[in-house]
């Protein structure tokens, strides 16, 4: 498939916001246990980042339509569509991030905001599982269909939102930076063993293709050869199911993706928690993103559409 | 049983003159599924929106070669996989007579439909950012105002080998169930689990019933 960039921006940027939010809910949780209430400086400008990458992703998956005023019919097929079903999450999770912002704002009492979260941590998840499902649902794209799918865009998200947690409260809520960074080490290994898992999954899958170009044209001689596609030029079917990389490049991005998801951020994140440096926890996370970028980009890359068995050969 | 309208392609007589897809594009881009446009026509890399192609195969070694031309548009498949995950409810069913098409009011361009077919029957229209694909020429085979010979799609009016037929898959009595009855008519990546509606007629080193 050819990785589309809006979408590559909505699933992370969102993913972020998600996790962030996940992880200032939790930091509430966890303060009151210690007795204290969270710091209202860290908890806005948390919340405000949430909102804003949220608002972005918004923002950047209306690139992927050719008709974004047209965006709001897709709520009506809830029923049958994981898109429809995200088309109604997204805007509800935001909403309710905005309510608990605004709830910590104007000083409302801990059963308010607590009671607000919790249905963000509803809404959090079901976004996880409507974006996840939209290509989990897909069984003839083989590299997607796989619970694998839903684990890694919830533990990616996450990962991502907690990292940001720990370098944003590095300032203005220290008491909570190092149990931020231990969660987001424990993610960032979990996510890098089930992405590992996903990548092994489909390398087999490629050793074992399901449909040939025999199954396609259903033609039983053992050699067959598609000598035209019945165009010169190209067309939307060469256009959106190829990448047009090279196997090469598709490696490189592999490792730029583990190094930079994985590798990386783990490493500056185990040093701080020894040195107890902000900044390297700022640059875990810049590092993070650019590198889920890449990993988003693979993701899309992997697939081997089964219609490319009909566009072999220009001609 | 319900109506089901489908073609039925004989691989024996094709000869892949694309005699159909430009009869297809020369209706369609001027009837109620069109424009279907196309970009850089006269250009070094030119492309535009077709709803049939021919593809051409080589089946077999040399010199034991056999070329296969084999037409490819919609299915319309009896469980169509691009219907359930239309967000907009843009892409249906008819449930008269079983024709899969998109409603180009309701289209929002997410191409998430393209993505669930396997068969890659589906089209963007890059101009009017709406999903096009072959509509078995819902305009033409119902039209009273045409001689009922011709109520058929444009790419069987076209076809000079006689190598498309048109018809009603679920009435055994149609010309189309008995060719694929009489000619063990398959299905493309039955595997998929689809149940395309077009058939297609397996190539016979002899023709003639009298081997079944």
């Amino acid at each position: 498939m050819k990785p589309a960039f809006s979408v590559i921006f909505f699933t992370t940027l969102a993913g972020a916001g998600q996790g962030l939010f996940l992880a200032l809910y939790m930091g509430e949780v966890f303060r009151m246990t210690e007795g204290q209430l969270i710091s209202q400086d860290f908890m806005l400008t948390g919340l405000v980042v949430s909102f804003v990458l949220l608002l972005l992703g918004l923002t950047a998956s209306t690139f992927h339509l050719g008709h974004p005023m047209r965006g709001w019919r897709a709520v009506s097929q809830w029923r049958t569509s994981w898109l429809s079903r995200e088309v109604i999450a997204l805007p509800l999770f935001i909403a309710l991030v905005f309510f608990y912002m605004a709830a910590h704002y104007t000083d409302q009492s801990t059963a308010t905001t607590l009671s607000l979260g919790l249905v963000g941590i509803v809404l959090c998840f079901a976004l996880f599982v409507c974006t996840a499902m939209i290509y989990a649902c897909l069984k003839f794209l083989r590299e997607w269909h796989s619970p694998l799918t839903l684990v890694n865009f919830i533990l990616l998200g996450t990962m991502s939102g907690f990292t940001l947690a720990a370098s944003l409260s590095a300032s203005m809520e220290p008491s909570l930076t190092y149990l931020y960074t231990f969660i987001a080490v424990v993610l960032t290994v979990t996510a890098f063993i089930s992405r590992l898992g996903s990548l092994a999954r489909n390398k087999s899958l490629r050793e074992s293709p399901k449909s040939t170009v025999q199954t396609a044209i259903g033609v039983r001689h053992p050699k067959v050869q598609q000598r035209s596609m019945g165009f010169m030029g190209g067309s939307f079917n060469t256009r959106e199911f190829f990448h047009g990389k090279t196997e090469f490049f598709i490696k490189r991005i592999r490792t730029v993706f583990i190094t930079m998801v994985f590798i990386l951020p783990l490493a500056m994140m185990i040093l701080s928690l020894t040195s107890g440096s902000a900044t390297l926890l700022i640059g875990a996370f810049c590092i993070q993103y650019v590198g889920l970028l890449a990993e988003r980009w693979f993701f899309f890359a992997e697939v081997n559409h089964p219609q490319n068995l009909y566009y072999q050969t220009i001609g | 049983m319900k109506k089901q309208l489908a073609l039925v392609i004989d691989l024996n007589v094709c000869v892949g003159c694309h005699a159909c897809v430009t009869s297809c594009k020369e209706w369609n881009t001027s009837g109620s599924a069109g424009p279907m446009p196309d970009h850089n026509p006269y250009g070094a890399d030119p492309s535009g929106v077709f709803f049939n192609r021919v593809q051409t195969y080589e089946v077999g070694e040399y010199p034991h070669t056999e070329t296969v031309h084999f037409p490819k548009s919609c299915l319309h498949c009896e469980d169509p996989p691009c219907v359930p995950v239309c967000p907009t409810g843009a892409s249906f069913k008819r449930e008269e007579d079983g024709i899969v098409l998109v409603d180009y009011d309701k289209c929002i361009g997410c191409k998430y439909c393209s993505w669930a077919c396997p068969y890659g029957a589906r089209e963007f229209d890059e101009q009017g950012k709406v999903m096009k694909k072959c509509t078995l020429c819902v305009d033409r085979i119902y039209d009273q105002q045409l001689p009922e010979e011709e109520r058929k799609p444009a790419c069987v009016m076209a076809c000079p080998a006689n190598a498309r037929i048109f018809g009603d898959v679920h009435d055994p009595d149609s010309q189309a169930s008995q060719m694929i009855r009489d000619n063990k008519g398959y299905q493309l990546l039955p595997e998929m689990g689809t149940q395309p509606a077009n058939h297609y007629l397996p190539r016979h080193i002899k023709t003639g019933k009298e081997e079944d």
